[in-house]
Parts: C-alpha cells; sequence; structure tokens
C-alpha cells in the first residue's frame, strides 16, 4: 500500500450547550492511505458525521471546542482559518452530504454551481470552467450533460442530485472525498448506482473515499476498511473482512446480528440491540456499550475499556478475552 | 405566465372597482360632506345650493354620479369640485416630485438595509450587531412627521445646511434637484432601512445553517463568496417582495406625510390638501392612482419572485 495521507490523532469535538458539555467525538484517531476506502460506521449520533466535518474545518458552531490534530500530508489542519482552509477544501478534500436537494444552492443552475467551484480554485474563463462542468456532468453518468447543465437542482432526481454534487466535488480532482452518508435519502437501486459510481473512481483516479454510514450492506459493497464508532468513540477498526467474518467487538456483532439478510431462513424479527445509545452529556463510565452489552462483566463497567491490536491493523475497545471474541459474531457463510 | 399576466390584470380591475366604489360610498355618507352646501358658501339659499348640485350632478342618483365620475377619471376629464381644476391633470403634474422622492428613497433604503443587515448579521450577537439594533429600532420607532421636522428645524433651519423644501425639477438642475430632495429621502427611507436591515439580519442568519451554505464553505469559497453569493442571494428572496409592496405603498399615497412636510409638490401633497378640504374628485382620483401601484407592483413582485427562485411557477400549481 502506498502512503497515509490523512492521519487523525485524538480528535475531540464537544459542544456547550445549556445543559452540559456534550462531548460528540471522544479521542477518535485514524489513518487513511492514498486509494482506500474507509467506512466510518455507527448509529445516528454517533459523531460520524462531527467527525467528517470536522476534517476539513466544517464545525463552525460557536459553541464547539476541537482538539486533537488532522494531519493531511504533513500538514496540521485543525485551527487553521477558513482563509487558509480554502485551498484544501474542494481541492484536496472534497465533500458529498446526505441529502443533495439541501446540498445544492436552489437559486443557481448546477453547471454554475460547478463552474463556480473552479473558478474559485482556478484562473480560468466562465466558459471553461462550464465547459468543464459539463465534462465532469457526463463522467459521472447524467445524460444530455450540456442541456443539463442548465438545470436547477429541483429539476433534477434525488440519485441525479447525488451525482451532480459528486461531479462538484470530484472538479479539481481532489486526492480525498468525503462523503457523508451519501445514499441515505435514495431509493435502493439508485443507492446502488452510486456506489458503484464512488467505487469506479476510487478505482479508476486512486480517489481515497471516506464513507460515512448507518449502513453495514453499503459497506459491505465498496470500502476496504471498516471504522465502527459508537457514542463518540471508536470501538473497532479493521478490514472489511475482518469486520465481517471476524470481528471482535460486541457491538459490531450487534450490528451485523441486526442485517436483514436473504441467504439465511427468515426468523420472525430481526435481531436488535438492546436499549438506547447513551447521552453524550454524561456518557457512562467504563466501556460505553457496557449498559446495552450481553457480555457484560464488572470491569466494563468501571475502566475504560481495553484497546488491542491482532494483526497488527486489527483494533478494538474490549474488555473480553481474545477468545471468546474469536467465538463470536461474524457472517459464517463462507462454509464455516 | 401570460396566463398568469392576464389574471393579475383581470383582479386589478376588480380590485380597483372595489376601491372606487367604496370611497365613494364613504364621502357619501360622512356628514358635512355636501360640497353644494360648501360652494354655494355660509348663508346660501337653498335654492343657491340646489342650483350648485345640479351644476355639479349632485341632484342625481348615486349610480349614475358614481358611472360619470369614473367616465371622467378614464377620460382625464374629472375636474375638482372646490377649485375648478383638472384632477387628473393635476395628478400628472405631480408625479416628478413624487418619483424623485420616492425612487431616490427606495435606492436609499434599500442600500443601506442591505449593507446594515449583512453587517449584522456577519457581526451577529456582536457589538457591530447590537448597535445596528439600536440603531433601527430607533429608526421603525420615529414618526416621519416628527422625524421630518425635527431634521427640518436643525439641518435647515439652525444650522442652513440644507433647504428647507420644495421641489426642483430633474430637468431644471440634477444638482439642485438632489439637494433638495436629500432631507425628503432620508426621511422617507429611514423606517424601511430599519425593517428592512432586522428582516435581512434573520434570514441570513436561518440561510447561515442551510445545507448548501456548508457544501458552499466545502467548495472551497472564501468567506466573502460564501456570504454574498449562498447568504446573502438566497435571503434577499423575502426582501424583494417586501419591497415591492412598500414601493407601491409609498407611490400609492405612503409618502404623503413627507411631501407635505416638506412642501413636495407631489401627489402626495395634492392628496393631503383634498382630504382637508373633502373634495371628492381629487380623492377618488388620486385613490385608484395609489390602488393602482399597489396593485402593480404586486404584480410585478410575482415575477420577480419566480425569476429570484427558480422553483416558483406562475399559474401552475405547485409540484408536490
Amino acid at each position: 500500500m502506498s502512503g497515509v495521507i490523512l492521519k487523525v490523532d485524538d480528535l475531540r469535538v464537544s459542544f456547550a450547550t445549556e445543559d452540559g458539555v456534550v462531548q460528540a467525538v471522544d479521542g477518535v484517531s485514524f489513518e487513511l492511505t492514498a486509494g482506500e476506502i474507509l467506512a466510518i460506521v455507527g448509529e445516528s449520533g454517533c459523531g460520524k458525521s462531527v467527525t467528517a466535518q470536522t476534517l476539513t474545518g466544517l464545525t463552525r458552531a460557536t459553541n464547539a471546542r476541537i482538539t486533537g490534530s488532522v494531519n493531511y500530508r504533513d500538514r496540521e489542519l485543525n485551527g487553521l482559518s477558513d482563509h487558509q482552509l480554502c485551498d484544501v477544501r474542494g481541492e484536496q478534500i472534497s465533500m458529498v452530504f446526505q441529502d443533495p436537494m439541501c446540498a445544492l444552492n436552489p437559486v443557481y443552475r448546477v453547471g454554475d454551481q460547478i463552474a463556480e467551484m473552479i473558478r474559485a480554485h482556478r484562473d480560468v474563463s466562465k466558459r471553461k470552467a462550464q465547459a468543464r462542468a459539463v465534462e465532469l456532468l457526463r463522467s459521472v453518468g447524467i445524460p444530455n450533460p450540456d442541456r443539463r447543465a442548465r438545470h436547477y437542482p429541483h429539476e433534477f432526481s434525488g440519485g441525479m442530485r447525488q451525482r451532480v454534487m459528486i461531479a462538484m466535488a470530484l472538479a479539481l480532482e481532489p486526492d480525498v472525498l468525503i462523503a457523508d452518508e451519501p445514499t441515505t435519502a435514495l431509493d435502493v437501486t439508485i443507492q446502488a448506482q452510486i456506489l458503484q459510481l464512488i467505487d469506479r473512481l476510487n478505482r479508476e483516479r486512486g480517489l481515497a473515499v471516506i464513507l460515512i454510514t448507518h449502513d453495514l450492506g453499503v459497506v459491505a459493497e465498496v470500502a476496504d476498511r471498516v471504522l465502527v464508532m459508537y457514542a463518540g468513540q471508536v470501538v473497532e477498526d479493521a478490514t472489511l473482512d475482518e469486520i465481517f467474518y471476524a470481528p471482535k467487538h460486541p457491538y459490531t456483532w450487534g450490528l451485523l446480528g441486526s442485517l436483514a439478510r436473504l441467504d439465511q431462513p427468515r426468523t420472525a424479527r430481526l435481531v436488535q440491540i438492546p436499549g438506547a445509545p447513551p447521552s453524550l452529556l454524561a456518557p457512562p463510565s467504563g466501556c460505553r456499550f457496557a449498559p446495552r452489552c450481553s457480555h457484560v462483566f464488572e470491569e466494563c463497567t468501571v475502566l475504560p475499556p481495553l484497546e488491542s491490536r491482532t494483526g497488527g491493523m486489527h483494533l478494538d475497545r474490549c474488555w473480553l478475552d481474545a477468545d471468546e471474541k474469536a467465538h463470536h459474531g461474524g457472517l459464517r457463510t463462507r462454509g464455516a | 405566465m401570460a396566463r398568469f399576466v392576464a389574471r393579475r390584470l383581470l383582479g386589478m380591475f376588480a380590485v380597483l372597482f372595489a376601491i372606487s366604489v367604496i370611497v365613494f360610498l364613504i364621502f357619501n355618507v360622512i356628514p358635512n360632506s355636501d360640497p353644494a352646501a360648501r360652494i354655494a358658501g355660509k348663508n346660501a339659499d337653498p335654492a343657491l345650493i340646489a342650483r350648485v348640485s345640479a351644476d355639479l350632478g349632485l341632484d342625481q342618483p348615486l349610480p349614475i354620479q358614481y358611472l360619470t365620475m369614473m367616465k371622467q377619471i378614464f377620460t382625464g376629464q374629472l375636474t375638482s369640485y372646490a377649485k375648478d381644476r383638472n384632477v387628473v391633470e393635476q395628478i400628472w403634474e405631480g408625479l416628478p416630485a413624487t418619483f424623485s422622492l420616492c425612487i431616490g428613497a427606495a435606492v436609499l433604503w434599500m442600500s443601506l438595509a442591505i449593507v446594515f443587515g449583512y453587517l449584522s448579521a456577519v457581526h451577529a450577537g456582536r457589538f457591530t450587531d447590537r448597535a445596528l439594533t439600536i440603531l433601527s429600532l430607533v429608526g421603525i420607532s420615529m414618526p416621519v412627521f416628527w422625524l421630518a421636522a425635527m431634521l427640518l428645524y436643525f439641518l435647515s433651519f439652525m444650522v442652513e445646511l440644507f433647504p428647507t423644501g420644495s421641489y426642483v425639477p430633474l430637468s431644471e438642475n440634477p444638482l439642485d434637484w438632489a439637494y433638495h430632495l436629500i432631507l425628503p429621502w432620508f426621511t422617507l427611507a429611514v423606517l424601511f432601512v430599519g425593517l428592512y436591515s432586522r428582516v435581512l439580519r434573520s434570514n441570513m442568519l436561518d440561510a447561515m445553517n442551510e445545507d448548501y451554505v456548508r457544501t458552499a464553505r466545502a467548495k472551497g469559497l472564501s468567506e466573502r463568496q460564501v456570504r454574498i453569493r449562498h447568504v446573502l442571494r438566497n435571503s434577499m428572496i423575502p426582501i424583494v417582495t417586501l419591497f415591492g409592496l412598500d414601493f407601491g405603498m409609498v407611490v400609492g399615497g405612503g409618502a404623503i406625510l413627507t411631501e407635505t412636510v416638506y412642501n413636495l409638490d407631489g401627489v402626495g401633497l395634492y392628496a393631503g390638501e383634498a382630504i382637508r378640504s373633502l373634495d371628492l374628485p381629487p380623492l377618488m382620483a388620486v385613490v385608484m392612482f395609489g390602488a393602482f401601484f399597489i396593485v402593480l407592483f404586486n404584480t410585478i413582485v410575482d415575477i420577480l419572485y419566480a425569476v429570484l427562485d427558480p422553483r416558483i411557477r406562475l399559474g401552475e400549481a405547485a409540484p408536490a
């Protein structure tokens, strides 16, 4: 594998609210290698979107406090001003958001919105930027790109809008694409098309992708590596295969258990993880998943979970011993 | 689009008709409004009053009187009861002053409101914002007649910085025209600057939380570009609506006070005189004139709205 391009170290984001400090992201660390698709998975409110937005300084609430390091190609991004971040945003790290209806400005033509981005970074004529926009729209599979570039966002379907967003994000050939729930607002068939598009761009251009999602199905389709987040913390970080076939953390087991599966007899109900994620105002001491965990024992509620690495890259935070971890979970379909 | 405009024009006639009927009826039921009695003089005998009445056509039944008056308005032949002068001509003569006042004030109030609202929103919660908030509340609270009187007293009577009013035609001397209008423009604009900058501020603060603004930042646009091209542009849509309505209102009679205090020979001043002397023909004509502009600008606003926000299509059912 080629080198690490983005290294996040002990990232913490907290919001001061009237009720107290909400620790939305609590010590997240990970590395992104060039050309890799890294999925960040977790329930709503686990801090995955905040993590993603903080990477390029888009967490802007005045009550937010951000510490830790976001290192992009040996350049520290955390703490830079908007002005200093302008040449990183879009140029090196691009973003695609969840709801493409709201993420595009309703009053400008999509071609103009893409051209605007190009002209913000490159000294090219309007006409050239427009031509490039059309070309980009074509490259993400929008039919009649010449005509469509002159349309407004509301004249596109959800899937097409997301394609526009992706075209825009790719306009300046960035190194990294951060896709924050890019398929959540879309139909399943459209979802597959968008994922295939991301996958294709990853393979053809060596684009590194951080894919934020709560959907393990999405993860399985494209990701190389998976980061499982729970209540603001990373609980497991492993390759796709390891997550699906040898997961170590009880929360990951729970997520896998709640997948609807076509390859197994239908049970009456999907397995669910009992309880609800903890409030981030006053998270439980010890392991945050302990109150919902069926394997909980004494240490879990008292001490912060043990961080262990196996096989070099596979990280998890859990007190269970290795044997027990090896026994559980995973999708045992490959002849196991 | 064409259907929309046609429907609006039809609506305009309905509005004008309703307003004219109402004004006509009000005039006929208020006490001491019989123009014949006043024209005939204090100690006139009933025969004289009857003759004046017949001269003015006031002995006819009300519907006939109404129709005659409407016909005269639209053929430009309406004359005043009190002064025996052609009403439509007089309104026509008042137009330059009124439009000079209103257009100038509108330019002033829109530009100041945009600057103030923008600064307020960008510095929300900080000193600039608070200072501008207080300033606009003061502006909103000051009655026009009082403000005008104060300005006249201090700036043209005490300090003699500005002329005490009256209108100099633009064609005569453009510099003098502007010089004479500075105080009136300011007076008329103050209220709107306050209101609009408040509205713009809150629109902008809302817009700043929109997803497309986050996208704009993620694209790597500078903060200025984000604010002007995305936040401000989208926040202007409601302001334009307000502007259309208020501008129509100001042209159609909202400038009466300003014109009166500064003695500008406009439609407003004329309307003021007509009201004081309970003179129906000019009153009716001025009301129709005002209503026409208000309805006209309403229509223009609706069309402009569709231009500013491409999601809006005129005359069609909204897509689900």
